[in-house]
């Protein structure tokens, strides 16, 4: 992707519209990821919380460039290393936090964890563990809005590993057969756990090639710089808008941490010297820094004063977390079916649960 | 009454229901165009068009998926599996994603989707084509299963379960698809959970879903001509949710019971229904609990050795005068 690297895309309209208020966002949102996670990190470390959890930071850019692009009906479904997308498109943080402590305040009740956030009123459909598993539901997505009638994305992000699971070929063939405005986005960061891409894919050039023998448009894309991801993403929203038809996009980006926090090997499977280069070179959220302070919409104080409100927030949200109540035993079996939930006639028929 | 076909019933409940609502669609293998493998959705396409009722290339995987990632948006989408067999391709789909959005998601979510097709052995197309799944699926907290006997139940449930508002299995048999009974004009509605008493009777209760129902009611004949034994049969309709409160009554009725089912022995249906007659009727019962399976091997082809795989009225015969004589 060297070649693309020297290119431009301020002044692509979706990017030229931008005001500096706009622009400072991004880089507020993107500082509000990282920080977030480091705290959650932290908390990690201490034993506050369970499981898996899947680090972001590095990838910051593609989450907050595609996700600043997301109009009324523009829906967004990703893996697991999640936490990037909910607060982008506008989960806060007091409630993701909970979530990683098992809390009752948490965005999903402490019933999903790291890998199962959800925001259906802000478009956010997940947060899924099963790698490739969440491809045919973006399609679904997109199928619910042509069938609405309705002018919208859905936006699909998977990983470079991802792209080897059969659904995700299922998916690509019924999006170009029907038509569907699906865009998958494949955050190529190198790795899948410890297996890298070329360990683990067969390619000419690169993934979303692999789009052509659909007959769907794709494209790729340096995700470190936020105007070149914007440009290019909204390329493919205004397909999905005006003509219904899918795209497949490829982004270059990398992550700092290990596959998850547990991953003590990915020393190993890659090199010190490759992790400093990219947080030295290609740091998404340095460079947008860097953009911004030339453009002179930015100066150094306004970026201390964002970095501390974030770590502010960040620290604030696990106080939240600490003090959430942990869920009530009984809501173990709340949530499971709509209709008992809501005590309808249907949930009051018959029984559902096999509890003694 | 009219009689029709439990075919036909499903269909009418499927035509019913997209007239009802503007979101249910139906979406499946050779569904529309070709009217159905098994002519279950016979007409449906030429008379609702190409928008409510879809094939789907031989994905099972990404559509079941699409349907529910469409349903988290509100459609209801009806999808058939050509047989239930081919459910395995799409576990992931079924299991991870209609059964546990709405858990992972602390009730955010919901799926009203409903998967159908049939479920059934004694057809002759082998193993891989013969797969009762529906205690697979009902150990899955999230999902309902349903698996109806007659045409008036069929059309009934299939209503109750595109109505419903989280993901319903609903399990067909290709035997029964051509099997008459009556079904009113009117319109009506089997809510989920709801066990049927088919014959009431005083001496053994004999417990089935499925086609299991009709070789109970076979046996109850046989019982009565020839051993002068009054047998009650009940069909359970729904197996989750499940009415136990029936389960109860007639074994509290009776005081003897099988359990007949053509599933496998293993951890099926059944094994959970003699679970809770034995913790909550213990005192009631005059006879243990006996259960009358699929014999336990994968589906046999040879088509001579598949009857007798499967529990015929006289393997009930001889469970039942086991415990009544
Ligand atoms: C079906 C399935 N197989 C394996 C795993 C275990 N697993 C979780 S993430 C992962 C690597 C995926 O890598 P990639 O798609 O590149 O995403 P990234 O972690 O880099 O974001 C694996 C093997 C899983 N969760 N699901
Ligand atoms: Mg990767």
């Amino acid at each position: 992707m060297e070649t693309l690297k020297n290119r431009d895309y301020s002044s692509a309209p979706i990017n030229a519209a931008l005001k500096p208020a706009d622009k400072i966002r991004l880089l507020k949102e993107m500082l509000r990821i990282r920080r977030f996670e480091q705290a959650a990190l932290r908390a990690y470390q201490g034993g506050k919380m369970g499981g898996f959890l899947h680090l972001y930071i590095g990838q910051e850019s593609v989450a907050v460039g595609t996700c600043s692009l997301m109009g009324a009906n523009d829906h967004v479904i990703t893996a697991y290393r999640d936490h990037g997308h909910a607060l982008a498109v506008g989960m806060n943080m007091n409630e993701c936090m909970a979530e990683l402590f098992g809390k009752a305040t948490g965005c999903s009740k402490g019933k999903g964890g790291s890998m199962h956030f959800f925001a259906p009123d802000k478009n956010y459909w997940g947060g899924h563990g099963i790698v490739g598993g969440q491809t045919p539901l973006g399609l679904g997505l997109a199928y619910g809005l042509k069938y609405k009638g309705l002018t919208g994305a859905a936006m699909c992000f998977m990983g470079d590993g991802a792209v080897n699971q059969g659904c995700f070929y299922e998916s690509m063939n019924m999006a170009s057969l029907w038509n569907l405005p699906v865009i998958y986005i494949i955050e190529n960061n190198g790795y899948s756990m410890g297996t890298s891409l070329a360990r683990s894919s067969a390619f000419k050039n690169c993934l979303a090639e692999r789009a052509e023998g659909f007959g769907i448009e794709w494209d790729t894309l340096n995700g470190e710089d936020i105007y070149e991801v914007r440009a290019k993403v909204q390329v493919a929203v205004d397909r999905a808008h005006k003509q219904s038809r899918p795209t497949v996009l490829e982004i270059a980006t990398y992550r700092y941490y290990g596959h998850s926090v547990a991953d003590a090997k990915h020393k190993v499977y890659r090199t010190e010297d490759e992790i400093e280069r990219y947080k030295a070179e290609h740091d998404p959220i340095n460079l947008w820094k860097a953009r911004l302070l030339a453009e002179r919409v930015l100066n150094e104080e306004q970026y201390e004063a964002m970095d501390d409100a974030a770590k502010q927030e960040a620290s604030d949200s696990i106080t939240f977390a600490e003090e959430s109540p942990i869920p009530s035993v009984e809501s173990i079996t709340e949530d499971v079916y709509f209709e008992v939930d809501r005590q309808t006639a249907a949930g009051r028929t018959g029984r559902h649960f096999f509890n003694d | 009454m009219a009689e029709i076909t439990f075919r036909e019933a499903l269909r009418h409940a499927m035509a019913e229901e997209i007239e009802r609502d503007e979101n249910v669609v139906l979406l499946g293998e050779e569904v529309a165009e070709y009217d159905g493998a098994y002519k279950v959705t016979e007409g449906l396409w030429k008379r609702f068009g190409d928008k409510r009722v879809v094939d789907t290339p031989i994905s099972e995987a990404a559509f079941i998926g699409m349907g529910v990632g469409a349903s988290m948006l509100g459609l209801r989408p009806v999808m058939e599996l050509m047989f239930w067999s081919f459910s395995s391709v799409a576990w992931d789909q079924i299991v991870n994603n209609a059964g546990f959005v709405r858990y992972m998601s602390g009730g955010l979510i919901n799926c009203p989707i409903v998967i159908r097709g049939p479920a059934n052995g004694g057809t002759n197309v082998g193993a891989t084509h013969s797969h009762t799944p529906e205690n697979w699926l009902a150990n899955v907290p999230g999902i309902k299963v349903v698996c109806p006997a007659t045409p008036y139940d069929a059309k009934g449930l299939l209503k109750a379960a595109i109505r419903d508002n989280d993901p319903v299995m609903f399990m067909e048999n290709t035997l029964l698809y051509g099997e008459k009974g009556e079904v009113p004009e009117e319109e009506y509605v089997i809510p989920l959970g709801v066990a049927d008493l088919k014959k009431e009777g005083t001496d053994v209760s004999i417990i089935a879903h499925g086609r299991a129902v009709l070789t109970a009611l076979k046996a109850a004949e046989l019982l009565q001509a020839e051993h002068d034994i009054n047998a009650e049969v009940l069909d359970l309709r729904s197996i989750r949710p499940l009415d136990e409160e029936a389960i109860l009554r007639t074994v509290r009725k009776t005081h003897r019971v099988v359990l007949v089912e053509e599933n496998k022995p293993f951890c099926g249906v059944d094994a959970q229904i003699a679970s809770i007659i034995q913790e909550k009727c213990f005192d009631d019962l005059d006879a243990p609990v006996l259960r009358l399976s699929a014999i336990d091997a994968p589906a046999i082809y040879s088509p001579e050795l598949e009857r007798r795989q499967l529990p015929r009225p006289t393997d009930i015969v001889e469970k039942v005068l086991s415990i009544c004589r």
